[in-house]
């Protein structure tokens, strides 16, 4: 049984639909791209997926064991954390809250995946810093250090290379690739189509019309090939 | 000067004063990072407003524990602005400006329809001020101040990790499990309560400032949401005991006293907050 089957789902706000018939599955080990251009429906779909807001239609399956606490969210940036006094410490516990249940305080063996997962992300020498100094890169990986508190087998994340200069976006991608050949399930919502390509095992486009299939299918499919050529055109 | 203290220390309700002084702004100053940080201080304003309400209808009723009306109205209303406050399509302010000054309106109106004593615009600014009410609490008064801050100071304690979760990213918290919305609600009662209580001590008009100005002037100094929220609290303390003890001394009103009071030490943590960062 997949992790997540998603059949035939409609998206949208206040009874007006943005999206409709999507359906595809993550399977373990998975690396989905979800592209599609500003506006299309991308983060609705994953908050849905998230249970944050109501389908309009169809249903989101989890199986294969997972758990509704067992996964990790990568958000795209929200203005209310840009001026938050927080260590980087703090905020990487807080991924572990999902365990905790009713339980007050945070547990030794959490506080070691803390340790550990902000190791993980080269950011154990930030611990004490104060999350609002961060350069944009090193707060996106405090974040995906949070998310992986939270989860050991599915990630979503909502652009996490938005803002980021080439460098550290190359650097993010592969801790992402990294994660994924743990054997972490990736879903990623991205505008760079050439990485989508290059990373993921499956791609999902929304727009005005929908493509769910292999990375090979899509290049071999007709929006496929008319977004790679157009970004090749963009970028010549 | 001390003699004067001293003497003042041995009546029983300067000790109340400063007992349930001490206790209620260490307990408002507890939620005030969350309240600044998730953009609810409105949220306060707007309770404190209907809290001058519902106390207006207490007087008026003659309920002999005021404490036992306002307090479960305020609690609703807390709720009913958390629920506007999250729903898109009615403007969260304008509501809550709406049920505010609503709430002063009829609240003025009452005391003057139905006045309690001859001194209206006494007890108006009684209300709004807290002038002395602090030092008049009678023996059961304090214990039910006593009781509620403790108890506020217990649930923050005990959920201070989920309080820190929910604020810092609510979705985060929500999509990975945590109940957010129940904690939303948990925190909306909790300022209602703090509320309740801050209006023996500064007035309903200050309740803010007792809230907001420990929380503003700890952000300035600290980096981690601990650090803040300790800081926050010591400060709030300090501020309140030394302007309990002024106004005695002082014979100034006791709630104005502690705001200014606070004010003056949000100013000292500005510019202390600035030498810090040139330092850096
Ligand atoms: N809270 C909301 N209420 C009503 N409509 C909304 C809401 N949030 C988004 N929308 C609408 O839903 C549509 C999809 O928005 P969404 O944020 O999912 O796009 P996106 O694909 O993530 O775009 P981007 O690439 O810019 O992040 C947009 O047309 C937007 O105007
Ligand atoms: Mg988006």
């Amino acid at each position: 049984m997949a992790l997540l089957t998603v059949q035939d789902l409609s998206l949208g706000y206040d009874g007006h639909t943005i999206v409709e018939g999507l359906n595809f599955t993550v399977n373990a080990g998975d690396y989905l791209c979800i592209i599609g251009e500003n506006g299309s429906g991308k983060t609705t779909l994953m908050k849905t997926l998230l249970g944050l807001k109501e389908a309009i239609k169809g249903q989101i399956e989890i199986g294969d064991g997972l758990k509704r606490n067992e996964i990790g969210y990568l958000p795209q940036q929200t203005i209310v954390q840009k001026d938050f006094p927080a260590s980087v410490r703090e905020i990487v516990l807080s991924g572990c809250q999902s365990r905790c249940g009713l339980r007050p305080f945070y547990s030794k063996e959490e506080k070691k995946l803390a340790e550990d997962n902000m190791k993980r992300m080269g950011i154990e020498a930030l611990a004490k810093r104060c999350y609002r100094d961060l350069s944009g890169g090193q707060q996106q990986r405090v974040l995906l250090a949070r998310a992986l508190c939270a989860t050991r087998k599915i990630l979503l994340l909502d652009e996490p290379v938005s803002g980021l200069d080439p460098k550290v976006t190359a650097e993010m991608y592969s801790l992402i690739a990294n994660l994924n050949k743990e054997g972490i399930a990736i879903i990623m919502i991205s505008h760079d189509i050439a990485a989508a390509v290059r990373y993921a095992s499956h791609i999902l486009h929304i727009g005005t019309s929908v493509f769910y299939g292999t990375r090979d299918a899509y290049l071999e499919s007709e929006v496929g090939m008319f977004f790679m050529k157009q970004q090749e055109g963009g970028e010549a | 000067m001390f003699d004067k203290l001293a003497l003042y220390l041995q009546y029983p309700f300067v000790r109340y004063a400063l007992i349930v002084g001490v206790l209620i702004a260490l307990c408002s100053s507890l939620l005030g990072v969350t309240l600044v940080l998730k953009r609810f201080s409105f949220i306060g304003d707007g309770l404190s407003h209907v809290a001058f309400g519902a106390m207006a209808i207490a007087a008026v009723l003659k309920v002999t524990n005021d404490m036992f009306l306002i307090l479960p109205i305020t609690i609703i209303s807390a709720v009913l602005l958390l629920r506007t406050g999250q729903n898109a399509k009615i403007k969260g302010d304008a509501a809550i400006a709406m049920i505010s000054v609503g709430a002063l309106a009829f609240g003025y109106l009452i005391m003057n329809l139905f006045p309690i004593s001859s001194n209206v615009s006494g007890d108006v600014c009684t209300t709004l001020f807290g002038s002395t009410s602090i030092l008049t609490l009678s023996k059961n008064e304090v214990w039910l101040c006593v009781v509620l801050s403790v108890l506020v100071v217990i649930i923050f304690i005990l959920f201070y990790n989920k309080i820190f979760a929910v604020t810092f990213d609510e979705d985060f918290a929500q999509a990975t499990g945590t109940k957010a919305n129940a904690y939303n609600l948990m925190i909306a009662v909790i300022i209602a309560v703090i509320i309740v209580l801050a209006m023996n001590l500064v007035g309903s008009l200050l309740i803010s400032a007792l809230v907001i100005f420990p929380a503003l002037s700890a952000m300035r100094l600290f980096n981690s949401f601990k650090s803040v929220t300790i800081c926050s609290a010591v400060l709030s303390v300090i501020c309140a005991l030394s302007g309990i003890l002024i106004s005695i001394l002082a014979g100034t009103p006791v709630g104005s006293t502690i705001v200014a009071v606070d004010v003056v030490a949000f100013g000292l943590c500005y510019a202390a907050g600035i030498i810090k960062g040139r330092k850096k």
